[in-house]
């Protein structure tokens, strides 16, 4: 092949990509090397990292289907209709992207110290609760997961819900029998990067949540928990145990077919 | 009977259709011709409710059905690309309407394999539309949209992806299902053969206005 300035540019991109990736490589490889898996596994058995485990998993749950079932009605309303200061909801709907996290945990803790979050908590305690970790996860999670469906409703023609409503269907019913079967790759593409942004969700928590052990303690609470202690080995174990879960989504993600 | 009277629809700066007024009869295959981009689609949609006009209004069998939603006009709307329902099987498509409605289980698949046979998609009633051909695919949206049992049917260009030996067919299956089922239809196409074998009254739009040609 000859090198051109075509194959020039290509090549050059290429070094460019190429040396991101090594980056990320040499990052991970020296973090994977830092201990062995035999300590890996006896930190990863410990009860208050299994417990924060077990609270990671259940909330960045909780948390991906509920900024599910907020991120659907919402991302089908910003696609299908068209009305004035679509542009300035579409910009407000980004705004816990754009947010410094500890930001987002400090506007909940404000919240709920005012009327309306005092009645809230009669009912649902939040503050410094395992719920507040859920939601403090969702705040944020949400916006991706409403990008997400966005994303896919705008790829889906609306001619069959069109189509639809000709049939006999209402609006809402067009949505429920077609739009959403049509969307089911997405809406588990949304799920996923929820979930996979719940569950690195740190500085909300920490404001919000607080990180006491065995209760409000989720992974990446335990990793700062560590290192604040000097537990090099364990906060180790469990970056890496996040990073797993990482590429396990992405992977997942990847499947349905829908880019991140 | 379907009767448009002073339809007329705006876009900012711009008028895309203007006091558009013609009478169709029933039981009458009209066909409408006219440039890219004159309004067609356009006026079809506000036939079946998916837009609403400017101003005007659509008269159905003389009932005003302007203001009625799409799913309350009794029309059925096959557009260009046909749009069939994906994830969902041919089943489940010409179902879809009289399922809506509440047509017993029983009923429901009598009228699925009557339609099913009469458009020749027999054998195709449990495939996803993924694996249809363009043909076949024609013929489902047809059969989708007559399940729902319409007054009048509006077609956008339905034949314009297949190819000439299936396009002829596809022409005297139209002819059939508008004989057999006394139907209204309302056909937009850029072919004059299509709309020569089609029509009995021929339409012309040019610039949002309709022009009568003739009545075949």
């Amino acid at each position: 092949m000859r090198l051109n300035r075509s194959n020039f540019c290509w090549l050059a991109l290429a070094l460019v990509t190429v040396g991101y990736l090594t980056f990320w490589a040499l990052l991970l490889g020296a973090t994977a090397t830092y201990s062995t898996p035999d300590s890996w596994l006896q930190v990863l058995r410990s009860p208050e990292i299994r417990h924060a485990t077990f609270l990671s998993l259940v909330t960045c749950s909780l948390a991906a289907g509920f900024a599910l079932l907020l991120a659907v009605p919402v991302g089908y309303l910003m696609t299908r209709l068209e009305f004035r200061g679509k542009s300035w909801l579409d910009a407000a709907l980004d705004i816990p992207i754009i947010l410094p996290p500890l930001v987002v945990g400090l506007c909940l803790l404000i919240f709920f110290q005012t009327k309306i979050g005092k009645v809230i908590e009669m009912a649902i305690p939040f503050t410094y609760q395992v719920s507040g970790v859920v939601l403090a996860q969702f705040v944020v999670a949400a916006a991706f997961a409403i990008r997400t469906m966005r994303g896919t409703f705008q790829h889906l023609s609306s001619r069959p819900e069109d189509v639809a409503l000709t049939l006999g269907c209402t609006r809402f019913q067009a949505l429920w029998h077609v739009a959403l079967p049509a969307a089911r790759r997405g809406m588990v593409a949304a799920f996923c990067i929820a979930w996979a942004r719940s569950l690195g969700e740190f500085g909300p928590i920490l404001v919000f949540a607080g990180a006491t052990r065995m209760k409000t303690e989720v992974l990446p609470t335990t990793v700062w928990l560590e290192l604040s202690v000097g537990n090099l080995e364990a906060a180790v174990a469990v970056s890496l145990f996040m990073v797993l879960l990482a590429v396990l989504v992405l992977v997942a993600v990847r499947a349905t077919g829908e880019k991140v | 009977m379907i009767q448009l009277d002073q339809l007329t629809w705006k876009v900012p700066g711009r008028t895309i259709l203007e006091k558009v007024s013609v009478a169709i009869p029933a039981n009458t295959y009209a066909v409408l011709m006219g440039p890219t981009g004159c309004g067609k689609t356009t006026l079809l949609e506000i036939i079946c409710g998916l837009r609403q006009p400017t101003s005007g209004r659509v008269l159905l069998d003389g009932l005003d059905v302007t203001d009625l939603e799409p799913r309350e006009r009794g029309i059925g709307y096959v557009p260009q690309d046909l749009a069939l329902f994906p994830g969902l099987r041919v089943r489940e498509q010409i179902g879809f309407a009289p399922k809506l409605r509440g047509v017993a289980p029983e009923e429901l698949n009598q009228r699925v394999n009557r339609l099913a046979e009469q458009f020749g998609i027999s054998p195709l009633l449990d495939r996803l539309p993924d694996l249809l051909s363009g043909g076949e695919k024609q013929r489902v949206a047809l059969a989708r949209a007559l399940a729902a049992q319409p007054r009048l049917l509006l077609l956008d260009e339905p034949l314009s992806a297949l190819d000439e030996s299936m396009r002829a067919e596809a022409v005297a299956l139209l002819q059939r299902i508008q004989q057999e089922n006394a139907l209204t239809v309302l056909h937009v196409t850029h072919s004059s053969s299509e709309a020569a074998a089609l029509g009995h009254l021929h339409l012309r739009m040019v610039a949002g206005r309709l022009e009568p040609e003739s009545q075949g």
